[in-house]
């Protein structure tokens, strides 16, 4: 499907964005934030969906779609455990959590302008790195299971393919008091079939 | 009589056909909707988990029966009467086609989930199907398992918690 230095270049996409968001994550939160180098990963629906254990596991999730010259969407994935340990570090949300039901709305807003401030981060330096135009959705927020929520961005692509090209880059903090070893942060990073070869052509590949 | 089966999953874009002992389960359906046509006195369902409203949508060189609403009912109908179920005698049960992400955003993609409802419904109609029971809508995840012993869906939210139609 693709060739070594196409999935390079992808994977160095992920490396770029997800870096400058983790900066961001890093300078909001007043922490250390590390990343795992990114993984192009090229998944059936169904592993899509079980990526990260049973298609219902409860996590929470900035979604956001991104139009211009690039299209696709944008997840940024977290146990339901670490974004409650996200939103306590901010001021005023100590006792916040989003392991059970009914979630503050304080709370809500607060994770999904965080989720706005490293997505955006995320896909601007894509941006200026491609050097092509992507323009962001505004992010929502859901709680819930993990495979309701990807099929969101499985939509446009299951029109045109049964499988889907995800760029997946982990972020960790050594303040992880989560101990289960389930996700610590995900970014996931999926284009629409039309724009990987958008991707190539900026930067003088051909695929 | 204490008889457990077993419980036979159903991917997304997939569909199974099961005789009572056994079950029928998937899991995770957010916008997708989740498609149970049964026969209670022959003790036999079958279950799709559909994505998208219509298969005039797919851009592709096949088309995936089962991802598709209108070709997913068609296909379990058939399916159905080459176990042996007659499709006067079929009912149904849906359930899913939330709204995931409650935004202003009128992108189609954000209404797929009722979309993806009313397109059901509206093949349930042409083949003259009724629907006995439904959980449709709303902005929580699913995971469902249907009993074709006794026709009992059984749905279970993160959020909501347990419920039976």
């Amino acid at each position: 499907m693709f060739n070594q230095m196409q999935l390079d270049i992808l994977k160095e996409i992920g490396n770029i964005g997800a870096g400058n968001a983790s900066t961001a994550l890093s300078q909001l939160l007043n922490k250390k934030i590390e990343m795992n180098v990114p993984m192009v990963r090229i998944l059936s629906f169904d592993e899509m969906m079980e990526l990260y254990g049973s298609a219902d596991k409860k996590v929470a999730s900035i979604f956001l779609q991104f139009s211009g010259d690039l299209t696709g969407n944008m997840f940024f994935v977290l146990s339901v455990e670490k974004a409650s340990t996200f939103i306590q570090q901010l001021p005023g949300l100590d006792q916040c959590s989003f392991v059970l039901p009914p979630y503050s709305e304080m709370a809500i807003s607060a994770f999904q302008e965080l989720g706005n401030i490293v997505a955006s981060s995320y896909l601007t330096a894509l941006s200026e790195f491609l050097r092509l135009s992507i323009i962001p959705s505004v992010p929502a927020v859901s709680i819930d299971m993990f495979g309701a929520i990807i099929t969101y961005g499985l939509i446009e692509i299951s029109k045109v393919s049964d499988h889907a090209i995800v760029i997946d880059a982990e972020i960790k903090d050594p303040f992880s008091k989560d101990k289960n070893g389930f996700i610590k942060g995900h970014f996931l990073l999926l284009p629409d079939p039309d724009s990987f070869q958008k991707i190539f052509s900026s930067l003088g590949v051909n695929q | 009589m204490i008889e457990n089966g077993k419980t036979i999953k159903v991917g997304i874009a997939d569909m199974k056909i099961a005789k009572a002992p056994d079950k029928l389960r998937t899991a995770g359906l957010g916008s997708c909707v989740g498609i149970i046509l049964y026969d209670l006195h022959k003790k036999t369902a079958g279950m799709a988990h559909i994505m998208l409203p219509d298969s005039t949508l797919a851009r592709g060189k096949t088309i995936h029966m089962a991802k598709y609403a209108d070709t997913a009912v068609e296909t379990l109908i058939r399916k159905l009467e080459e176990v042996g179920v007659r499709k006067v005698t079929l009912r149904a049960k849906i359930a899913g086609g939330a709204q995931m992400f409650q935004t202003a955003s009128k992108s189609e993609i954000m209404r797929i989930g009722p979309r993806n409802v009313e397109a059901v419904k509206k093949q349930l109609e042409k083949y003259r199907i009724p629907i006995i029971a439904e959980d449709t809508g709303g902005s929580n995840g699913r995971t469902i398992e249907f009993n074709p012993e006794n026709g009992v869906l059984t749905i279970r939210t993160v959020n909501l918690g347990i419920k039976e139609i």
